[in-house]
């Protein structure tokens, strides 16, 4: 009984629908798919997708090495205000995040009047697309590498320092490889969430086609403004793919991963 | 307890161990030293540039016309409408979630059959779906262009179905490894001794996976509050009636007639979306340190 109301849930909220996507953007035969994807404004949008998502990547891997060390390996005032800090953004809307982003960097932001100055642009331009995507992504890879460090110890890399190891020796040669795994899977999370991003960098970005506009952005474009709904599919579809890999990916990461 | 490690982390790797680090050594970290304390101040000043600033920046704008601007700005009528559909939205997807989402666990735990395995898959497409494209695929069943499903576009149940879809791996994940760490000792034992299998659920089983349920309700409840791109095509966004929060503030942004005051009331409501999510993973927080210290 269960097994059949678990199985007819989970299929008529997930299956169906995506069943039915791939349907409709199959439809009209692959010919329509793949020229939707060849118009120079896709092809734009996913090279802006890419250069973000790939900027926020790489910050979102440094950045939470260096948080999940801390937080695992050292004692200091704040640390579980700190932790508490890192799993913020999951609660907060990306809408609420593009517009938080703006008040301080934009225009007429805390900073707008310092940045006016620079040839830096951060609001309607990529870096403030970059910070509002490692914003939503933040908690990723700390959160799967923390607990590895916590059940690895410390004797390995206490061992290593007292037979001499300098810290960059100490973190090359026993940490990385001890984390590694687990740093993979939080990768792969990390690009799952930043190639997806919509909301705060709708806000962020300005939305400029051709300019800011990345592949999820076109795909709102598309159905709101142009009412191309069978182009949007066609895009939507990659990013299905992409969602897919990614799961199939981290499972596989997940089963090798030792218990 | 940590707020987002389960959910994202799967049953398999993440939980079963930290739960046994936590609760061996008491966090024997070192004291910082120059390196460390210099990384520790960089992570700090990234952080404050990228969320604190721009956080307190939000709540400092909602109060930039005094309490008066911000108490009139978030019970002006569409926006109270719209701030009252999203909470109810929220509650009301934290539930159901939480019951369908336990049962989900439940079965692929205590109940597997050949196929679950890719069950267990399918569970996470939603995570790792852009919110963009739920909100495609959402339309591509529920606009009205097949005769396999009604039309929602523009209807409150569009909304609800979509949420659920968005936040079904939410209490699935939270669930899933607590059922997997169970002893059945008790069940058996009381099943040994006539109770039926109800009688074992609520007495033995419910009680101790219920930490994690209202853990996955908590953050199902703050994800449906602030979702925006999986609603936006489904909504229509009819004020008074489908018109969600997160599209209210971002209607607020794009009114380029009076820019001032509607970023204040766009900083308003973002500020009650803020406190609310605070409030209930707050709550979460404190009910699951409670817990952990009772053993």
């Amino acid at each position: 009984m269960l097994r059949t109301v678990a199985v007819l849930y989970v299929g008529i909220l997930v299956l169906v629908p995506l069943a039915l996507i791939a349907y409709r953007t199959f439809q009209p035969g692959l010919g329509e798919f793949l020229s939707a994807l060849s118009r120079p404004d896709a092809v734009h949008a996913f090279q802006v997708t890419a250069a973000v998502a790939g900027s926020a990547v790489v910050i979102d891997v440094v950045f939470g090495v260096a948080v999940a060390i801390l937080l695992a390996r050292y004692r200091f005032p704040g640390r579980r205000l700190l932790s508490a800090f890192i799993d913020l953004p999951v609660a907060v809307s990306p809408i609420v995040v593009g517009l938080a982003l703006v008040l301080v960097y934009g225009p007429n932001g805390w900073f707008g009047g310092s940045l006016a100055g620079s040839p830096l642009q951060v609001i309607n331009a990529k870096p403030g697309m970059v910070l509002a995507t490692v914003f939503v992504s933040l908690p990723l890879v700390v959160r799967a590498v923390v607990p590895v460090l916590d059940q690895a110890g410390v004797e390995q890399e206490q061992a290593a320092s007292s037979l001499g190891a300098n810290s960059v020796q100490r973190f090359l040669r026993i940490t990385l490889p001890t984390i590694r795994v687990a740093l993979a899977y939080g990768t792969v999370l990390s690009i799952a969430r930043c190639l997806g991003e919509f909301g705060a960098v709708l806000v962020v970005s300005g939305n400029v086609a051709g300019e800011t506009e990345t592949a999820t952005l076109r795909i709102g474009n598309l159905i709101d403004q142009e009412q191309d709904t069978q182009s949007a599919y066609a895009i939507a579809f990659v990013l299905v793919l992409a969602a897919l890999a990614a799961i199939v990916v981290s499972a596989y990461i997940r089963r090798r991963r030792p218990a | 307890m940590t707020l987002s490690l389960d959910t994202h982390d799967g049953p398999a790797p993440g939980a079963r161990s930290a739960r046994r680090a936590r609760r061996g050594v008491a966090r024997a970290g070192q004291p910082l030293r120059p390196a460390s304390g210099a990384a520790l101040g960089v992570v700090v000043l990234w952080l404050s540039l990228l969320v604190l600033l721009p956080l307190a920046a939000v709540v400092g704008r909602a109060f930039g016309r005094g309490g008066s601007g911000f108490w009139s700005a978030v019970t002006d009528p569409e926006t109270a409408a719209a701030l009252k559909l999203t909470l109810a939205l929220a509650v009301g997807v934290a539930i159901v979630g939480a019951v369908m989402g336990t049962i989900v666990a439940w079965v692929l735990v205590r109940e597997p059959f050949p196929g679950s395995r890719a069950l267990e898959l399918v569970i996470d497409i939603p995570f790792a779906l852009p919110t963009v494209v739920a909100g495609v695929v959402m339309l591509a069943v529920y606009g009205g262009q097949t005769a396999l499903a009604p039309n929602l576009v523009g209807t409150r149940v569009g909304l609800f179905v979509t949420l659920l879809f968005v936040t079904l791996p939410f209490t699935v994940r939270t669930v899933q490894p607590v059922l997997l760490d169970l002893d059945r000792d008790a069940e058996q034992a009381a099943a040994s001794l006539g109770a039926a299998p109800s009688v074992v659920f609520r007495r033995i089983v419910l009680p101790q996976i219920l930490p994690a349920v209202a853990s996955g309700a908590a953050l199902a409840f703050a994800r449906a509050l602030g979702e925006y791109g999986s609603l936006v095509f489904i909504s229509s966004n009819l004020p008074f009636r489908t018109e969600v929060a997160s599209v209210l503030i971002y209607g607020k942004l794009q009114d380029a007639d009076h820019p001032g005051i509607a970023t204040q009331q766009a900083a308003a409501i973002s500020t009650v979306l803020l406190l609310a999510s605070a409030l209930v993973l707050g709550l979460l927080d404190l009910i699951q340190r409670r817990v952990a210290r009772r053993g």
